[in-house]
């Protein structure tokens, strides 16, 4: 009885109401966020990453009143924003801090302007807190290709980055360029940006990707295994998030970063604990 | 083990693009020996390291070096949150053996831990290395190099915060594997210390003295390579000013 009635709320959601192209969208999400968010945290990206998404606002906007996939707009914008912090940080009176923080928040202005005048169509303004009910085919198929392509790349670059990240001034004595390292992880960022934000939107956008490794992080002692359970938490969050949303009828986007958020507190608890077990046990 | 030089620095100048920070440097190195290599803070030991692993081109003179060369960091500066096992960091060697899209199989694997054996870490393989002491990070550093397979390997100051027994521990590892026949540049302060190698080079913004030590450990030299701020004690001890050891306290933690 019990179970029946366990069984037909998670079944539910599906059955009427929500899209079932939502949940491939938020496991995708899952994947690439948990496993790249693990290097974001090492590299000290998280900020960057955060500008990154806040400054691909316009494009997405664009795209959307376009009519072509958001992915595509998100791209451009992508482009448009580090060509443009490229230029102002040339500028010798600004320094390259201040260059990310005024082009990030003109971008971010920008797409606001847009994305809420009384003339754009309605629901764009969902693209500032991501729509991951509302996803097209096409955009999941994009989305699986990027992902796809994430995760090879990562396997690919695993000893690279492990090393660039465990002692980046003696790389090149080992045979790996630090610059280009850098660099491909920016890319990788940049292609989760553009799979993450059209499910959580320019503003939540972080929390997938920084939040599941910063839990796992708390837990783990190895990349391998962070990575693996980041993945985990990422996917299990954003499956919660959706229930969350359903059954408290919250904002999809919203209820997913809230779910990550909990679990980051669970994981800062279960982490400080297991530290006091294993004092206790070498003692 | 031949006595053709393993590396051969001949006239070098070396810098950052300005004036050159080092000059007129000119030695060998050959298998076996371990190679001192003295000097103040800022004397031009680690302008001679980044030259001779390339990452610096000389300005003047020529220099023949092995395809690999090994660098074995110090590692106060390493990143101790990072989460890696010891065998994880030996693995770090493989990068430079394998082509970009392979990634270390069984084979290098197998390396990896017979690296860490021949440090003597053989039990502490899947330890995280963070919580290592300092000596036994030291030795896992050294494994990393053991695992590029380098003839020559460039140790920027191994002992700096090294308790006795690990002290011991690594004296005997390179000595071991000097006798493998690899040639060791040794960046030190203990002048006390290079008396028991095979050569010293003092440098002092270029090269002061090159040579056997019972040759070069002399008080002239070491005044020209330190400045006139030798402090000597009786029974012909070497003691540098407090300042060059200011790194040199004790953060070893626990067993060596």
């Amino acid at each position: 009885m019990i179970v029946a009635t366990i069984w037909h709320s998670l079944i539910a959601p599906w059955e009427q109401g929500i899209d079932r192209r939502a949940i491939f969208e938020v496991i995708l999400l899952g994947l690439i966020g948990g496993t790249l968010g693990c290097w974001i945290i090492f590299y000290n990206l998280s900020y960057s990453t955060e500008s990154l998404a806040h400054a691909l606002l316009p494009g997405v906007v664009l795209a959307a009143l376009a009519g072509i996939p958001i992915i595509v707009g998100g791209a451009v914008g992508l482009a448009v924003a580090a060509l443009a912090i490229a230029l102002a940080a040339r500028t010798p009176a600004v320094g390259r801090d201040t260059a990310v923080a005024v082009v990030v928040t003109a971008l971010l202005g920008l797409g606001a302007l847009l994305a809420l005048a009384p003339d754009t169509p309605a629901g764009l303004g969902s693209l500032l807190f991501g729509d991951v009910l509302g996803v097209s085919d096409t955009d999941l198929a994009l989305a699986g290709g990027l992902a796809v392509a994430v995760l090879v790349a990562l396997a690919l670059l695993h000893g690279r980055l492990l090393l660039v990240g465990f002692d980046r001034l003696n790389a090149a004595a080992l045979g790996v360029r630090p610059g280009v390292v850098d660099l491909a992880l920016l890319l990788l960022v940049a292609a989760a940006l553009l799979v993450a934000v059209q499910g959580l939107g320019n503003l939540l956008v972080v929390a997938v990707l920084v939040g599941p490794a910063a839990c796992a992080r708390a837990v783990t002692r190895r990349m391998s295994t962070m990575m693996a359970v980041a993945a985990g938490v990422a996917v299990v969050a954003g499956c919660g998030g959706l229930y969350l949303s359903y059954y408290a009828e919250t904002a999809a986007g919203a209820s997913i970063a809230a779910v990550i958020v909990g679990a980051y507190v669970v994981a800062l608890g279960v982490g400080a604990a297991g530290r006091r077990v294993r004092a206790t046990a070498t003692a | 083990m031949s006595d053709a030089p393993l590396l051969a620095v001949d006239g070098l100048c070396a810098g950052y693009g300005g004036p050159p920070v080092l000059r007129d440097v000119s030695f060998g190195a050959t298998a076996g020996q371990r190679i001192a290599v003295l000097g103040p803070n800022g004397g031009g030991k680690t302008t001679l390291f980044r030259t001779l692993l390339g990452e610096l081109r000389p300005a003047t003179g020529t220099l023949t070096r092995p395809a690999r060369i090994g660098v074995v960091p110090q590692t106060e500066r390493s990143r101790l949150d990072f989460p890696v096992s010891a065998l994880d960091v030996a693995l770090m060697g493989t990068l430079s053996t394998l082509p970009w899209w392979r990634r270390p199989g069984r084979a290098d694997r197998k390396r990896a831990r017979a690296a860490l054996a021949d440090v003597g870490l053989a039990d502490r393989a899947d330890r995280t290395f963070g919580d290592l002491s300092g000596g036994q990070r030291q030795r896992v550093l050294v494994a990393r190099a053991l695992v590029q397979d380098a003839p020559v390997l460039l140790l920027d100051e191994p002992y700096v915060g090294l308790d006795t027994p690990s002290v011991a521990l690594l004296d005997e590892l390179l000595a071991r594997l000097a006798a493998q026949g690899r040639a060791l540049l040794i960046a030190t302060h203990d002048v006390d210390q290079a008396r028991g190698w095979e050569r010293v080079l003092c440098l002092n913004r270029r090269q002061v003295a090159f040579g056997a030590p019972a040759d070069v450990l002399t008080r002239e030299t070491l005044e020209a390579t330190y400045g006139a701020e030798i402090v000597e004690l009786p029974g012909e001890r070497c003691v540098l000013p407090p300042h060059h050891h200011e790194h040199g306290h004790d953060h070893d933690h626990g067993a060596a």
